[in-house]
């Protein structure tokens, strides 16, 4: 058996465990889809798999049990769910999918359903989607609809969570204390009581929105435009896990692509080429480079909101399975 | 009489009413909602037919207009004290046949109450109702029931029917502005009736109902949010505040601010004493307030059957449901 491993792996096949065989891999934008490709999805396990299907880790799903020889014709029965659910495709119609570094966009269930979600995950998630894909490079990028992180966008290299930016009308407010207790039992007690009425510490405020939810009355509103906390660099893997820190907070949709884009950029010219299988999480090129040079790529033609808060520069621990370590 | 007008011609007349009068309506605010990426239909100034929402029950009441939710009743310092100037000498208020009892309702509480309260009632002097009537149910409605589904108390009624937008006057300001108008035959419609009825109990057995287990069940159900209350176009609770300015404690303001029965600390007293801690009493305090209290005092029940607070309710409470228990208890 004559099998290319390294181009069905850029195909979005796997090798895996069981010789001879491989599993499909589907990406799910912002993990939401018509029930209608269930139907197809069970269609590729049942005719070319073993009639089994997982649900991977970023919402995905993975059809395992495929011989290598029928790659093509499961790349055939997965067109339509391509085209359906909006992956670019440059390569011929037929073909699978044309990579598979950049993984799939995964987010919380957001705001077409959850109450708490400060935007639609989904939609932005196909935004980011677009942007990005094909891309052989390692990415992982996770969104999630407000601070209670459902999706751990802290454990992907781009964290993006929803905000509000609470607006107070005094007009509007009964004093009821509801605001007030929210923030201080539920988040970071941002707001305190002056003369019968709350006042909102910026810096402290996370943008949760629990505020607005609570208020009986619509003195706390949204605001018109919707904002997010960029978290960067948060991993797993064998070397040094670690959770994303806070860069950018009151950051707004469009910013975030263009980051996301440059970084790809920055990845290009300092990937280390000689990495095992040719891949690196971006962080671990951020601890070569010194975070202000990733920093000074990433922010190239990125025009931030006026209240953006950048925190520079950041530094990460995690956990560390040895003391010293060399890359 | 009736009249037919297009929208171009309606948008006319309000900027005339406009130079006579604020305008108040309910109007349909894009992304504004609680939860993000909702509406909500709030009253607010409306300066053109396209801002007036004629097809949704708004979430909130037409009351603030008159009973502000937070009013400063005068500033003081040394020398004395100053009231400030009302916020409007005369409005248009757009709204529906249940409104208009619940104005009723209203009135009874700031000028049938003992002395006239000077604030409401100098908000309340040269006010003109437009009618929007409803020619079917909204979900939780009950006006049938409370007696509120007709209404004759209008100055105007306004209707879109195919594009056009049919007035009927009963009041010589308005009137003028139609002459030269097509007129046409027109009945104002009504609801007939809504989904949810409510049993209507003559004598409630205040006793038998305050000590009924029924209300154990809103102790954890209900969070006390508030929310009933303030959606409500008849609950007037209102409690005093009185602020010190930070670098003069001798100059500062007292205003009037609505307060709800079923939130905490509203009934806090000296001593710090409460006299409903559990949300179930809390309720019970306001449903009987809303059918037995003030029936007993004015003959009529408080309550208007709008169900705006059943509509409101993050707990998915419904008012209408209680005030059946209480039916059924009462027998």
């Amino acid at each position: 058996m004559d099998v290319n491993t390294k181009k069905l792996k850029k195909n979005a096949f796997r090798v895996t465990k069981r010789r001879g065989y491989t599993a499909s891999r589907i990406r799910i934008p912002g993990g939401r889809l018509d029930a209608k490709y269930l139907s197809m999805i069970q269609e590729i396990a049942d005719t070319y798999g073993e009639g089994v299907v997982n649900i991977t880790a970023r919402q995905g799903f993975e059809v395992p049990g495929i011989r290598f020889e029928d790659m093509d014709k499961v790349n055939v029965l997965l067109q339509p769910i391509i085209e359906g659910l909006g992956i670019n495709q440059p390569n011929p119609e037929g073909t699978g999918y044309l990579s598979s570094g950049t993984r799939n966009i995964a987010a919380c269930v957001g705001n077409k359903v959850c109450p708490m979600a400060n935007f639609d995950t989904t939609e932005f998630a196909k935004d980011i989607e677009k942007a990005v894909f094909p891309n052989d490079l390692h990415f992982k990028v996770a969104l999630t609809g407000c601070p209670n992180d459902c999706q751990k966008v802290r454990m992907h290299d781009f964290g993006i969570m929803g905000m509000t930016l609470p607006q107070f009308h005094a007009d509007r407010c009964i004093s009821c204390g509801a605001c007030e207790k929210v923030c201080r039992r539920k988040v970071v007690q941002a707001i305190s009581m002056k003369n019968f009425r709350p006042v909102r510490d910026n810096e402290t405020c996370l943008g949760c929105g629990e505020c607005v939810i609570a208020c009986p009355n619509f003195a706390w509103q949204r605001s018109e435009k919707k904002y997010f906390r960029l978290t960067i660099m948060g991993r797993t893997g064998k070397k040094n896990p670690r959770l994303g820190q806070d860069w950018i907070k009151w950051i707004d949709h469009d910013s975030i692509i263009k980051i996301i884009m440059n970084t790809y950029d920055y990845v290009e010219e300092y990937i280390d080429r000689s990495a095992p299988g040719g891949k690196e999480h971006i962080g671990y090129i951020i601890d070569r480079t010194g975070f202000k040079e990733f920093e000074k790529w990433a922010l190239k033609d990125v025009t931030l909101p006026s209240i953006a808060e950048v925190r520079t520069p950041i530094y990460w621990s995690g956990v560390h399975y040895k003391k010293q370590f060399d890359y | 009489m009736a009249y037919s007008l297009d929208k171009i011609a309606v948008d006319e007349l309000f900027s005339k009413w406009g130079e006579d009068y604020l305008i108040y309506g309910p109007t349909l605010i894009k992304n504004t909602g609680r939860l993000s990426d909702t509406d909500s239909v709030r009253y607010d100034e409306v300066k053109s037919i396209d801002d007036l929402e004629l097809n949704l029950k708004s979430d909130y009441s037409f009351k603030d207009v008159i009973l502000p939710i937070s009013e400063v009743l005068f500033y003081y310092n040394e020398d004395g004290m100053m009231v400030p100037k009302q916020k409007h000498n005369g409005a248009i208020i757009f709204l529906r046949s249940c409104d208009l009892h619940a104005l009723d309702r209203l009135d009874q509480m700031f000028m049938e109450n003992g002395k006239p309260d000077f604030y409401y009632t100098r908000l309340r002097e040269n006010l003109k109702f437009v009618l929007i009537p409803c020619s079917k149910s909204f979900e939780n409605c009950f006006c049938v029931s409370m007696n509120s589904n007709v209404t004759k108390n209008y100055d105007l009624t306004i209707e879109e029917i195919n594009g056009e937008y049919v007035f009927e006057s009963k009041d010589e300001y308005f009137t003028k502005f139609f002459s030269g108008s097509k007129e046409l035959d027109y009945t104002v419609p009504y609801v007939k009736e809504n989904d949810i009825k409510v049993e209507h109990v003559e004598k409630i057995n205040n006793l038998a109902i305050t000590k009924s287990e029924m209300w154990r069940e809103y102790d954890s159900r209900c969070i006390a949010c508030g929310r009933c209350t303030l959606v409500c176009p008849t609950c007037t609770c209102w409690t005093m505040q009185d602020i010190h300015y930070g670098d003069n404690q001798k100059a500062g303001e007292r205003r009037r601010v609505q307060a709800s029965c079923m939130v905490d600390n509203f009934d806090r007293v000296a001593g710090g004493h409460v006299y409903r801690e559990k949300n179930g009493d809390r309720m019970r305090y306001k449903a009987l307030h809303k059918i037995s209290d003030h029936r007993e005092r004015y003959g009529v029940d408080m309550c208007i059957g709008c169900g705006r607070c059943d509509d409101i309710c993050p707990e998915y409470i419904s008012f209408s449901t209680i005030l059946n228990k209480i039916a059924k208890e009462s027998e």
